[in-house]
C-alpha cells in the first residue's frame, strides 16, 4: 500500500508537471530535451544518463494496464501504464482534452518526458516537487485506477 | 514507515508524505488535514457562488457575520499587502479573492496538525507549495525539486533542508495568471520564482507578490528577514538572493 501511494504521488507530481509545463506550445517543442538539469544539481559526478537508470535498463515488454477515463473540465481524460518487474515502466496517456489546444497542448513529445521524470524523480530521491501546481485531477484519478488495477 | 496520502481538494492536488508508522493517532490527524482543507475550500473557493468569500465578494454578507476565519484571513491579506507595497493584493482583477494567500495558510495549518498528533517527519504539498517538518529519516533532510518552468519535464533547483516552507509562483501554474496590480499588465519578466523561508503562509503570499514585482523582486527579498528566492527570468537567466545557497542542494 505504501508503495502503490508512494508511485502515485511520483506519477501524478510528473503527469502535473509536464501538463502544465506544456501549456504553452513552444515549450512542448522542447520536451524532447533529456531532463540534465536534475542529473546537474544532484550530483556533480554523475553524468545526465546517470540519474534515468530506467531508460536504458527496463525492458520494452511489459504489461499493460488502462486507467478509468475520468473526466474533467476539459474533456476526458485516460492513461495507461506498463507495468515491468512490479514496476511503472511506462506511462502512456490515451486520452487526452483537445477541446481547447489554446489551454492543454499535450502531444507525443511530453510522454517520454513524463516517464523519465517520474523515474527520475524516484532515483534522484527527490521527495516532492514546488512549481509543478497541477489542476487537472482526472490524471490522478485515471492513474489512481490504472495503478489499483495493477495491483501495485 | 511512509504515510502518503492524496486529495483533490481546492482546485489542486495536495499530498501528505508522513514519515512515521501507521498509527490511530496519526491516521486520524491526517484525516482531520483533510477535512480542514475541505473546510477551507468550502469557505474560501471563489468558484462556488454560495462560499462565504463569494457571498463577501458581491456583498451581501459583512465581514463582521463571516466565519472567524474568514476575518483572519483578511487580516493577514491586508498585512501582507502592506508588507510588499501592494503587489499583493486582496483583490485582483477587482474581484475578492485571497487564494493566493488561503492555500499556503491552509497547509500550514494542516502540518500543525500533523505535529500535534506527534507526526513531526511530513511534508505536505499543496498544488506545489511545500512545508516541511523534521527530517525524513535521521541525518538527512527533505529535497525539494524546484520545477523548471522552461525546461518540461526538469528540475531547476532542489532545495534541501528541514522545516521550511516552500512556493513557487510562475506562468506555468494558469497561463499568465499573476498580473501587477499597479499597471493592470500581466507580469512577464520571470518564468518562475520560488521563496523560501518559514511561514507558508506569508511565503505563498509573497511569492505571488515578488512575482508581480518581476527584476524588482531580488531587491526587496534581499530586505525580508529569513526569506530567499530563487527566479528563473523569461530569457531563461537564473538569479538567487545571496543567502539562497544555504538551502541549495549542489
Amino acid at each position: 500500500m505504501p508503495i502503490r501511494r508512494a508511485l502515485l504521488a511520483v506519477l501524478a507530481t510528473a503527469v502535473g508537471l509536464v501538463l502544465l509545463l506544456s501549456f504553452k506550445p513552444h515549450d512542448v517543442s522542447q520536451a524532447a530535451q533529456p531532463p540534465a538539469a536534475l542529473a546537474q544539481k544532484q550530483s556533480g559526478t554523475t553524468p545526465a544518463q546517470g540519474s534515468t537508470p530506467a531508460q536504458g535498463t527496463t525492458p520494452a515488454q511489459g504489461t499493460t494496464v488502462t486507467g478509468d477515463p475520468a473526466d474533467t473540465r476539459w474533456g476526458p481524460v485516460q492513461v495507461a501504464i506498463t507495468v515491468s518487474g512490479g514496476k511503472i515502466a511506462d506511462v502512456q496517456v490515451l486520452q487526452a482534452p483537445d477541446g481547447n489546444r489554446r489551454d492543454i497542448e499535450i502531444n507525443d513529445a511530453a510522454l517520454p518526458i513524463l516517464t523519465q521524470e517520474a523515474l527520475s524523480a524516484q532515483s534522484a530521491q527527490i521527495d516532492t516537487v514546488s512549481g509543478a501546481t497541477y489542476t487537472s485531477e482526472g490524471y490522478t484519478r485515471s492513474l489512481q485506477s490504472a495503478i489499483d488495477r495493477a495491483g501495485l | 514507515m511512509t504515510i502518503r496520502h492524496v486529495e483533490h481538494v481546492m482546485g489542486t492536488v495536495f499530498s501528505f508524505d508522513v514519515r512515521h508508522e501507521a498509527s490511530e493517532r496519526i491516521t486520524s490527524a491526517i484525516e482531520e488535514a483533510v477535512a480542514w482543507l475541505h473546510h477551507v475550500d468550502a469557505l474560501f473557493s471563489t468558484y462556488r457562488p454560495g462560499s462565504p468569500i463569494s457571498r463577501l465578494g458581491r456583498g451581501e454578507i459583512v465581514p463582521e457575520s463571516c466565519p472567524p476565519e474568514i476575518v483572519r484571513v483578511l487580516a493577514r491579506c491586508a498585512q501582507v499587502e502592506r508588507d510588499t507595497g501592494g503587489y499583493f493584493t486582496l483583490m485582483p482583477g477587482g474581484r475578492l479573492d485571497p487564494s493566493a494567500l488561503v492555500k499556503g495558510w491552509a497547509i500550514e495549518h494542516a502540518s500543525a496538525l500533523l505535529a500535534a498528533a506527534g507526526a513531526r517527519r511530513h511534508s505536505v504539498n499543496g498544488g506545489g507549495d511545500v512545508r516541511l517538518g523534521s527530517s525524513p529519516e535521521p541525518g538527512r533532510p527533505w529535497r525539494v525539486g524546484i520545477a523548471d518552468p522552461l525546461r518540461p519535464g526538469t528540475l531547476a533547483a532542489v532545495v534541501s533542508g528541514t522545516g521550511l516552507a516552500v512556493a513557487t509562483s510562475g506562468t506555468a501554474e494558469r497561463g499568465h495568471h499573476i498580473v501587477d496590480p499597479h499597471t493592470g499588465a500581466p507580469a512577464t519578466a520571470l518564468a518562475s520564482l520560488t521563496l523560501v523561508g518559514y511561514d507558508l503562509t506569508t511565503v505563498d503570499a509573497y511569492a505571488t507578490a515578488a512575482f508581480a514585482m518581476g527584476s524588482a523582486a531580488r531587491e526587496w527579498v534581499e530586505e525580508q528577514d529569513e526569506l530567499e528566492a530563487f527566479a528563473v527570468t523569461s530569457s531563461g537567466a537564473v538569479w538567487r538572493t545571496s543567502g539562497f545557497h544555504r538551502y541549495a542542494q549542489l
